[in-house]
Order: C-alpha cells, then structure tokens, then sequence
C-alpha cells in the first residue's frame, strides 16, 4: 500500500529538486590529534602540588637571661643520632649517670606514644574543643577562626609539655621532618631544635653500642 | 510478495559529542597547565601529614643528597632584577643582555658565580652535565653566595611588588615572598641547618619544608 502512494506522490510532484548531496568530511585526523594533544596534556599536568610542613625557628638568643627556663617534669628530649633509626627519647633533666635513653621510632607505637602519654590533657582538651565547636554546626570560616584562638591558648598553657629536639650533625634530615610532624600530630606546639651536647652526644654512642644497632658510618673517616 | 532489502551500509555512529567533549578536555588542561619546571637534581622528599600547599611565591633553596645546595625564586622579572643586583654586587660577573633573558626563564640553578655564565651560554646537555657536576651554591662564610642571593632575591621580589602597585600591607599575608626548602630526606641536618642559619642571619625564621604527603591520623581515634 505505501508504495503505492509513494509511487503517486513522485508523480504529482514534476519538480525535480536538485541532490542534496552532503559534504562528508573525515574527521579522523582531527579527533586522533585532539586525543593526542589530550593524553599530553593529562599526563604532563602535576596535579598534586608539593605539600610543606612549616616550621619556625626563634631567634638566636644570645643572652643567657632571655632563654626560656622550663621546668624539668614537663621536659621531654628526643636525640636524633647518626643512623636512620637511632632515635632515643628520655624525659626531664639529663643526668649522664642516671638518665636512660629509651629507644623509640616513629611509627604508631613509637615516639607518638611516648607524646600522646605525656600530653594527655592537653589533646583531651583540644578533642573537647572540637567536638563542641561541631556540635555548633558552624560554617567553615567561623568554626575555623573560632578554633584557631581557644586551639593556641590550649596547646601554649603553662602545663603543656615542651619537647626538644636534639640533633648532631650528620642526623638525617627524614627524622628530623618526622619529629616534627609527629609533634604537630600531637598537639605539641612548644618545641625547639637544639644541637646536642658532648654529654648527650657519649651517651647515645653507648646506648648504641649497648643495643647493637648498625651504625651509619662504620667506613666512614671518622 | 519481495521482502524489502535492508540498505547495506556500514553502520555510522555519531562522533559529534565525543568528539566536543575531546576538544573541552584539551582546551581545559590546556588552560591549566603548568608545566613542571625543569629540576637539575632529583631530591626525595621526606614525608609528613601536612596539607598545607606550597605557595605560589617562593623562594626555594634545594639541597640534595650530598648536601649541594640549589637555588630558585619565582616570577621572570624577579629573577630579571635579582641577577642585575647580583652584577652591581659582584662586578666580576659578566652576563650579556642574551644570557639575562635566559636566566629569567631558567628553573633552578646550582652554579656559583664564576661558572654562571658558561652555564648560561651552555645548551640543554651541557647544562644538564654541569648541573651534575656542580657543588652547588657556595655556602661557606668565606664566600657566601647563597647570602647573596638570598638578599638579591628578596630586594628583587619587593622591587617588582611595588611596580605591580601592591602595598606593604598586600605583601604581609599571603602575596609576600615565602621561602621554601626542600631538602632531601637523606641529607645531613648540618647542610640543612648551615642554609636555615643564613636566613635567620637575615631575619627569616619561618620556612615551609617541602614533603610529600603521607596519609594523616586521628590522634583521638587512635588513643581510645
């Protein structure tokens, strides 16, 4: 039946319109450059830029009166020794008889435990404050200023433990990041970054010794 | 009755849409890219759990493994200003107009004055070579460039703040010139410190290290 109207329709209409014939382009070239040119680019982009820890260092002080005295029960002294993995930590005052250099590390278990000890309440407190400021639903900006003030008068209370950093120089710069990052982990904002003494320098050499852990530089000209 | 004959064609599919989101993707990453800057040392960056990016302003001293220290600050007229407060410093340092240009445009360096410029006249290979046997910027107090460049690069930076019209107050919060470090995780705390010591002689205290991200923890998780 269609046909046979079709048939009709060819034949009423004489007109005969001209082919329409349709420009055909390929276009594969094109695509495969723009893919290519794509890929390129995808893969040439870094998308993840570089992070940073910041850290401050003070001012050299060169009176001895303006130095920060800190009492001793709120000390506590990590010693960065030669090796990748000579990390002691011992707490309070050093006494080259008495004091015990405790071996640590910096996985879970190693120096963030020592800290999390020692800074107990000041990280129940900041947990406090975070969970108080969320339960304010606050948005971003607010919650964010917020934390920052009641944050900074938390961790600098006169109780907060202060954690020394000491280092010889050929400690490895990988343990000294990780230190402070296990700091920042914890809370622990009163620091420094000392150079070690001769006293403390002998006793970790003993310690060393007496735990046999590989030294760094067995070849080396010293 | 015949049955109709199926046209036999190949089947076409249109490509339109795939092939304008190809184009949008270009176009984008296009726009957005920004290409690495080509580093003379490879450096391992030790890791921590901190998010906080690297500004965009920096002035970025490197120091590899063996301690050799590199040198980098950010913006092409920058470094144009800094090399000719460098020249007005040490006259002995000859660099043409040509060898300018190029350094504006160069990443990182390593080289101390007397071989900066056969570094500049050098091409692409011999760079790369003189990048692997350079000492790095000299360090020492007898001839303490880094100083130098340090001082150079921080006057150069404020120079071409004030031509761009920002203030003094713009330049406090996070449009001023930051300066970065990036040191190898395996590098003697010596060379670090001996780098850090010379910007505190210059009253610089803070620094952002560089790391690599490492994934973070819940302390109040972890402790219960």
């Amino acid at each position: 039946m269609a046909e046979i109207i079709q048939g009709g329709g060819n034949e009423k209409g004489g007109k005969k319109r001209p082919k329409k014939g349709h420009v055909h382009m390929d276009m594969t070239p094109m695509v495969d450059l723009a893919f290519l040119l794509l890929t390129f680019f995808i893969l040439a982009t870094s998308l993840s830029k570089p992070k940073t820890l910041e850290i401050i260092y003070p001012k050299e002080v060169k009176d001895n009166d303006e130095k920060t005295k800190l009492a001793d029960e709120l000390a506590t002294t990590l010693l960065i020794g030669e090796g990748e993995d000579h990390v002691f930590v011992y707490h309070g005052k050093f006494d080259p008889d008495t004091t015990v250099l405790q071996k640590t590390d910096f996985s879970k278990d190693g120096f963030r435990k020592v800290l999390l000890d020692k800074n107990r309440t000041i990280n129940e407190r900041v947990f406090e404050l975070q969970t108080e400021l969320n339960a304010k639903g606050l948005s971003k900006e607010d919650y964010e200023a917020q934390y920052k003030d009641a944050y900074g008068k938390i961790v600098n209370d006169d109780k907060a433990p202060f954690v020394i950093v000491k280092t010889i120089d050929k400690s490895k710069w990988r343990n000294v990041v990780n230190a402070m990052d296990e700091l920042n982990i914890c809370n622990v904002r009163k620091r420094a970054i000392l150079d070690m003494d001769k006293q403390e320098q002998n006793s970790l050499e003993k310690r060393v010794d007496e735990l046999g852990l590989k030294k760094a530089s067995e070849n080396s000209n010293e | 009755m015949p049955k109709p004959k199926m046209p036999k064609s190949a089947p076409s599919l249109d490509m339109t849409p795939m092939v304008d989101l190809g184009f949008l993707l270009v176009t984008f990453f296009i726009l957005t890219a920004k290409f690495r800057p080509n580093e003379p040392v490879l450096v391992d960056t030790p890791s921590s759990t901190s998010e906080l990016l690297l500004p965009e302003k920096i002035m970025l001293v490197t120091i590899d493994q063996d301690g050799r220290v590199f040198f980098d600050i950010h913006g092409k007229d920058v470094r144009k200003e800094m090399l000719k407060g460098m020249i007005e410093r040490h006259p002995e340092l000859k660099v043409s107009e040509d060898q300018t240009k190029r350094f504006s445009v160069m990443g990182m360096f390593g080289m101390d004055l007397a071989n900066l410029s056969n570094y500049l006249n050098a091409d692409e290979s011999t760079r790369a070579k003189m990048d692997q046997l350079t000492k790095g910027i000299p360090t020492d107090s007898l001839k303490n460039e880094l100083s130098d460049w340090i001082q150079e690069g921080y006057e150069a930076f404020m120079i071409d703040a004030q031509n761009k019209g920002m203030s003094v107050e713009d330049l406090r919060g996070d449009e001023g010139l930051r300066y970065a470090i990036k040191a190898d995780g395996s590098t003697d705390y010596e060379k670090i410190e001996k780098v850090i010591d010379i910007f505190r002689e210059k009253n610089i205290f803070q620094f952002n290290m560089v790391t690599t991200l490492e994934a973070g923890v819940d302390i109040a998780a972890e402790s219960e």
